[in-house]
């Protein structure tokens, strides 16, 4: 249990500083080193236990599917990880606060700290792969946080973002092969995953997925050629890289390869791939740190180089080398952070952290001298320091390596490695703090306060204490950590700095002569090295960055490029594409159904069709004449319908086809009358062979549809329409009854569409498109007699006529055609009629009725008697009627469906209405005229006064 | 007791004329009406999560007419968690519109509530032509709420919108049309029994209009080549707008789920798995496109929508496998998606409102008020959006790769999925630095003090929070989550169920 608390504190407790920096910094401080105590006292408990070589586990599942377990263990080499994460965060908790200053938000910092700890603690005591992953992602995130902690520098901000790419897309990668190792083994548990090493290495997924699984390791850790990322996230505040690069982020992919040693190395491909990266990034790196002026650059170098040696010594496969790489990482994480602290302090209190602005400062600041050349000292590989010890045993077993048949290749490479390790470190001590004492530093050089100076002071101890007693001090955390990265009993080895006249003392001493030569002769090396070619990786990246970016923009907008009618011509392109592949893919065969002979009223009604088609190709720049020609289009329609016996349908659409074109006309009157010819000549052929193709093909598929024979559910309709629905008409039956359910949903989108455009429109004249109206001057010839009397005469004597018709119309409508929709259309005709003829201001004086509401009523109104049939027990709009006889009367029927109807009629006329109201609101602002109070402009009854 | 099944359209259906009658002068009573009606919503999805976990397939048969004759309501596992998804993303989007978007324009209440019902008509319909009825209501509900607000963009980008959509309408109308003229119905599952004993001769006609349909629904969930309405209209959508359309992508994606595994699954002989050849390409080329365009994006708005359509590729790839288990995985991720869509909107909408002058564009600004908190909520967003962990996303993509283990075009899948997240990744740190880090030009002064704005309340901030923790929630019992989605995914695979229960014997 208390092992997913060490886990989970950090994250919990990550609260707390973003909190508490309202009492104060120090409180800050005080809050975020609890939690990290807290959480390095729980890992302590179980110190004893595993020292013992046991392995505390803890689980649960989470989706057992998947096999993504909760599961957390805690070997030597977890426990060795997670002291090194929690003892050096809190070191660095206590540098933090003295380093920082009064304008950066500490809160904040710990916060992302915290995050940061708590993810590599998941890492390193993950039991299962996915988890692991999950934690190795958070650490990409979090530390993208930290990078670029100071975000007004851009150097942080693109540190953090390549870092966030490198090491998380290297995460990625590692997604796809920690999925093929789990396939392989059957579980995500990596206390399985560990027992299966013959199986794993015999799977033709092995390769793949240790490919994968290198690339994230390699990454993370910086290995070349992947490498660059991390000088550059040294533009984060120096505690977050003392954190990052000695003993956490950089660290995590040499825990992969350590934890997932026992099964993966050994093999050929492990040995090729790993040793060669490691030795190739030991030696290319200790390179170009020799020739950094930037502390911390150089130290970010150092550190590469030194991950390159780690991870070379696991690429041998020996438990040697397991146990050399093991105490190595102890080694490095502590003289490491000890010297990015000691930089950070020089950078602190001089106030620059370029070799060539420093030297002398031994004497100005002695505390900070001591400690920084012990420090890299014992990155040289000094005797007496525990650097050494871990170089001697990786010198001995590269000593020992074949590389390709070649004997000499590694030894001599591992030594050129220590030798360039040696001269940048002495160059570190003896530049900064030896040489002649300048006149000026940027400030005052004087040693820190104590905060700053004891986290570094207890590292070296360490550096010391395990120099010279590494047995006692070391011995038992290497021989639990090794035991468990080799999972198998340990080789003979013996932790001491005196192991004889070996060859390793021999390369150590070559290295450590040629060191002092280097720096000896630095200058014309440089000079040398000037001369040289300087490949830069960031340069690289941002070209590599930038190129993806404008070729994504490139193709992004060329494709999207606004054009609508591009983006239609994708779309019949694709119907065109889909209906004649898959008529070619399947099976087909024409019709047999017998044909009809053609009537010469069909002839003319098709040959109309047609025509009207082409006139309308050929009018519809002019809006005006286009429109009139859509109508005669539906009229034809129309009459296609009483010819094949629809007549509720052609009723239907007449009395839409004038809704709509009324509506239509009274829209085009504030519109452009004519369409601008835009269209390329291209662009017009590839428009028109898409729509002949796509033409010929509905044509063709339609006609293939109609030449045969079909049940349909008609059958039913026809039958049960009077005994089920109560009506003889069947079309209506079918709106109200059998499929009331989509009248119910077609009227409320009717509703809907009114709704919209009340609330486009009057958006609309509100903002800029009102104030354009209020401007607007029409430049087409108008009437002289806004409101002819003949028109006026004639809509006043229909509208009672029309009316009656309307009325006749949706009572008839359940047995005859007819229904509360055409009523409701042929209503509304008559009243727009009235509208049209006298104006709007002088008829709405007349009707006070509230289209929204009406609108509103008639939903409404459809759903209660959906509802109704609840209380008989049936579902949402059961039908029932009754027939009644009265006096003179006769027998009637009523049923609920004329309920429903009476909804439908109402929101029909709502909606129609509640459109027309809103066009005309636009013609009264943009006609600039009084509104009529008359029926007429003239009136008739002065005129025969006179 | 059985009426509950129709409720979650009624509800709305009533709701939304009453205010639109009653309440639409006053804005207090319309929020206090809309918001109560969608809590409404989201306790009877939550009873219906329950109602069809029993696994059984419950059917309404409205107008109490049998099927296929009338129109029949389904409610099972996957429409139950539709419209749970539904009414909880609308319940937080409407408390992110309610702090002030809502006054920007007319009608907004009664529009989103007929919104709600087009949606859930659609999840619950067993019946083609009812299908087309809500997706007009949705499609028509949804523009007039696209063009809430105004502006001349806005309008321009509706247009487009909602000329797309009519197309792909009238296709709707067409492909049904054709599917009719060979089997006779309308309704899924009388479709799902004839289409194994369609004639040979009739067989490309069913086809043309069963793939055209997929075309339909392809334009609904924003495949390439039929994608181009989603970025104009998501970036340029009221931001609560946007955060709901998040929801309707997914329609299309649940169509396509509902009809390829219902009509033409294994049991359909020569039809069998019709879609699998189309959708897989278009799905994995979506992906590509959307990602990309993340990478291409100059405005915030815009690159929520081309991650948008890059969800929707990764959503339908494991679709197009057409397994249970990866069914399962592509269920786990639309519900994820959507909540991560929604609250990226929001969260762009938070960002556009304080930077008056530059709005969502990739330009920097002086720091604006609460920039700490909301380039928090972004980070997260984007964790979300991009599937890192430790939210929900990441473990829909492992759900995913998974499932797709078996695949012949396994490292396709995986290849795309994972390098697509990388370009996602970069896309929104460059973003992310750029809007909430970069406040100054290198070698100008710093300003550290942020304008303060007067900020209106803490809504929008529960909105994002909500959608947000929803889901830590999906993520932390991503268990017994997933649990329910193999048995959606199972139950989506033995149509006969369904047939049975919609037909009966």
């Amino acid at each position: 249990m208390s092992l997913v608390l060490i886990v989970m504190l950090p994250f919990i407790g990550a609260v707390l500083p973003a909190l508490m920096i309202r009492t104060g910094r120090n409180a800050c401080t005080i809050a975020t080193a609890s939690v990290t105590i807290l959480a390095f006292a729980l890992l302590m408990t179980h110190v004893p236990a595993v020292l013992r070589g046991e392995v505390v586990q803890v689980g649960w599942d989470w989706l057992p599917g998947l096999g993504l377990n909760a599961n957390f263990f805690l070997d030597g080499l977890g426990l060795l990880f997670a002291s090194l994460i929690l003892g050096i965060g809190l070191l660095i908790i206590i540098y933090a606060r003295f380093y920082l200053a009064k304008e950066d938000p500490m809160g904040t910092f710990f916060t992302y700290l915290l995050l940061f700890q708590g993810a590599m603690v998941g890492i390193v005591l993950s039991d299962n792969i996915l988890m692991l992953l999950i934690f190795w992602e958070l650490t990409s995130l979090s530390s993208f946080l930290l990078i670029g902690y100071w975000k007004h520098l851009p150097e942080g901000r693109q540190g953090a973002r390549m870092a966030l790419a490198v090491t998380g897309g290297g995460g990625l990668a590692m997604i796809a092969g920690a999925l093929l190792l789990g396939q392989i083994v059957g579980s995500y548990d990596l206390s399985v995953i560990l027992q299966h090493k013959e199986l794993i290495q015999a799977s033709p997924l092995y390769v793949p997925a240790l490919l994968l699984i290198l690339i994230g390791a390699f990454a993370k850790s910086a290995q070349f050629p992947l490498h660059f990322w991390l000088p550059h996230a040294m533009a984060a505040p120096t505690p977050v890289s003392a954190y990052l690069h000695s003993a956490t982020m950089v660290k995590a992919g040499i825990f992969l390869l350590a934890r997932l040693w026992p099964v993966l190395a050994g093999t050929e491909i492990w040995f090729y791939l790993v040793t060669t990266t490691g030795l190739i990034t030991m030696v290319v790196a200790a390179y170009i740190a020799l020739f950094k002026d930037d502390l911390k650059a150089l130290l970010a170098y150092s550190t590469v180089s030194h991950l390159g040696l780690v991870t070379m010594l696991l690429g041998f496969g020996t438990p040697l080398a397991a146990v050399a790489a093991v105490f190595h990482i102890i080694n490095h994480a502590t003289f490491k952070a000890a010297l990015f602290m000691s930089a950070g302090i020089v950078d602190h209190e001089v106030g620059s952290r370029d070799i060539k602005h420093l030297g002398g400062l031994v004497m100005l600041m002695p505390i900070t001298a001591t400690l920084a050349t012990i420090a890299a000292a014992s990155m040289a590989g000094i005797p007496l320091l525990n650097g050494f010890l871990s170089k001697e045993m990786m010198l001995e077993e590269a000593a020992h390596t074949v590389w390709a048949g070649q004997a000499w290749l590694i030894p001599l490479l591992a030594t050129a490695g220590a030798m360039l390790s040696v001269a940048y470190s002495l160059r570190y001590i003896t530049q900064v703090f030896f040489g002649p004492v300048r006149e000026h530093y940027p400030s005052t050089p004087h040693d820190p306060p104590m905060g700053m100076w004891l986290p570094p002071a207890f590292l070296v101890g360490l550096v010391m204490l395990i120099g010279l007693f590494p047995q006692t001090f070391a011995g038992p955390l290497v021989a639990a950590s090794a035991g468990a990265v080799i999972g198998g009993p340990l080789p003979d080895y013996y932790l001491s700095i005196w192991h004889g006249l070996t060859p390793a003392l021999f390369m150590s001493a070559v290295a450590l002569g040629l060191g002092i030569v280097i720096l000896w002769r630095y200058t014309q090396v440089r000079a040398a090295w000037q001369k040289g070619p300087h490949p830069q990786a960031k340069a690289l990246f941002d070209r590599t960055l930038t190129g993806a970016v404008a070729v994504s923009s490139a193709l992004t907008y060329r494709l999207h490029n606004g054009s609508l009618q591009r983006y239609l011509a994708w779309f019949i392109g694709a119907c065109v594409v889909i209906g004649y592949v898959t008529f070619w893919l399947s099976s087909h065969e024409a019709g047999n159904r017998a044909m009809l002979p053609a009537a010469p009223v069909a002839i003319v009604g098709w040959l109309l069709l047609i025509g009207g088609c082409a006139a309308l190709m050929a009018l519809h720049r002019d809006r005006l004449l286009a429109l009139i020609t859509v109508g005669v289009i539906g009229l034809i329609v129309s009459i296609g319908f009483v010819y094949l016996s629809a007549p509720d349908l052609a009723l239907t659409q007449i009395s839409v086809e004038v809704v709509t074109v009324v509506l239509l006309l009274l829209a085009l009157n504030f519109l452009p009358k004519h369409t601008p010819a835009e269209s390329m000549s291209v662009r017009k052929v590839r428009d028109g062979v898409l729509a002949v193709v796509a033409g010929l093909g509905v044509g063709a598929i339609a006609f293939a549809a109609m030449t045969r024979d079909f049940v349909t559910l008609s059958d039913f309709y026809l039958e049960q329409s009077l005994p089920g629905g109560g009506g003889t008409n069947v079309v209506n039956v079918i709106l109200v009854d059998f499929r009331g359910f989509d009248t119910f949903g077609e009227i409320i989108v009717l509703g809907i569409a009114a709704l919209a455009i009340f609330a486009l429109l009057d958006g609309a004249l509100r903002g800029e498109v009102g104030r354009k109206l209020d401007a607007w001057v029409s430049t087409e010839q108008r009437s002289m007699n806004r409101h002819p009397m003949m028109l006026v005469v004639a809509t006043r004597v229909m509208l009672p006529l029309a009316l009656l018709v309307g009325a006749y119309i949706f009572l008839r409508g359940h047995n005859v055609p007819g229904g509360g929709f055409i009523a409701g259309l042929v209503v509304a005709i008559a009243l727009i009629m009235q509208y049209m003829a006298s104006g709007f201001g002088w008829t709405a004086k007349r009707m006070r009725v509230d289209y929204h509401g009406m609108v509103g009523a008639g939903i409404l109104i459809a759903a209660a008697t959906g509802i109704g049939s609840w209380i008989a027990g049936h579902p949402f709009l059961t039908s029932a009627f009754e027939y009644f006889t009265w006096p003179l009367v006769g027998k009637f029927e009523l049923a609920s469906a004329i309920a429903f109807d009476t909804g439908v009629f109402l929101t029909v006329v709502g909606a129609v209405m509640l459109t027309l109201a809103n066009l005309s609101r636009i013609g009264r602002r943009a006609q600039h005229q009084q509104i009529n109070e008359q029926p007429m402009d003239v009136n008739p009854l002065e005129n025969t006064k006179n | 007791m059985q009426h509950w099944i129709v409720m979650p359209v009624i509800i709305p259906a009533i709701a939304a004329p009453l205010i639109a009658m009653g309440m639409r002068q006053d804005i207090v009573l319309a929020r206090v009406f809309s918001v109560a009606t969608t809590v409404a919503l989201v306790l009877l999805s939550v009873l219906l999560v329950f109602k069809a976990s029993d696994g059984h397939t419950h059917t309404y048969a409205l107008g109490n007419w049998p099927a296929p004759f009338g129109i029949t309501l389904v409610l099972d596992r996957l429409s139950a968690l539709m419209l749970l998804l539904t009414s909880v993303l609308a319940l937080f989007v409407l408390l992110h519109a309610i702090a002030g978007w809502d006054r920007r324009g007319r009608h907004f209440h009664a529009l989103f509530l007929f919104l709600l019902m087009g949606l859930n008509g659609a999840f619950l319909t067993g019946d083609f032509f009812n299908l087309f009825v809500f997706f007009e209501v949705l499609l028509i509900a949804s523009y007039g709420l696209m063009v809430h607000a105004g502006g001349a963009m806005r309008l321009k980008a509706g247009v487009q919108y909602v000329v797309i959509n009519l197309a792909g309408s009238t296709l709707f109308l067409f492909a049904v049309g054709l599917i009719y003229s060979v089997t006779g119905t309308l309704n899924m599952a009388d479709l799902a029994q004839q289409v194994p004993h369609i004639p040979p001769a009739d067989q490309a006609i069913l086809h043309i209009g069963a793939l055209l349909l997929l075309l339909v629904f392809a334009v609904k969930a924003a495949l390439v080549p039929v994608h181009f309405w989603l970025p104009g209209t998501y970036s340029l959508a009221p931001a609560p707008v946007a955060a709901l359309f998040a929801i309707m992508t997914k329609v299309g994606a649940y169509a396509i789920i509902r009809l390829y595994t219902l009509a033409f699954g294994e049991g359909a002989g020569d039809s069998a798995w019709l879609a699998a050849a189309w959708l897989m390409p278009a799905a994995l080329i979506t992906l590509v496109v959307g990602m990309i365009g993340v990478l291409a994006a100059r405005s915030l708005g815009q690159m929520v929508s081309f991650a948008v359509i890059g969800s929707m590729g990764t959503l339908l790839i494991p679709v197009a496998l057409f397994t249970a288990p990866a069914m399962s995985a592509a269920l786990y991720y639309m519900v994820h998606s959507t909540l991560a869509a929604a609250a990226l909107f929001l969260i762009v909408d938070m960002v556009a409102q304080r930077r008056k002058e530059v709005a969502d564009h990739l330009s920097l600004t002086a720091p604006f008020a609460q920039m700490g908190l909301i380039a928090g909520l972004f980070f997260l967003g984007a964790i979300a959006m991009t599937g890192m962990p430790p939210l929900s996303g990441f473990i829909g993509k492992l759900l995913i790769l998974d499932s797709a283990r078996d695949s012949t075009l396994m490292a396709w899948i995986w290849g795309l999925i994972l390098f697509t997240s990388l370009l996602a990744i970069i896309g929104f740190a460059r973003a992310g630095s750029l809007v909430f880090w970069k406040t100054h030009e290198a070698g100008q002064p710093l300003r550290r003090r942020a304008r303060r704005l007067p900020v209106g309340n803490a809504l929008p901030f529960v909105a994002t929070g909500g959608l947000l923790a929803c889901m830590v929630i999906l993520t932390a019992f991503a268990g017994p989550v997933a649990l329910y989605l193999d048995q959606t995914a199972a139950q989506l695979f033995e149509p006969t169920r369904y047939i049975h229960a919609v037909l009966g014997g």
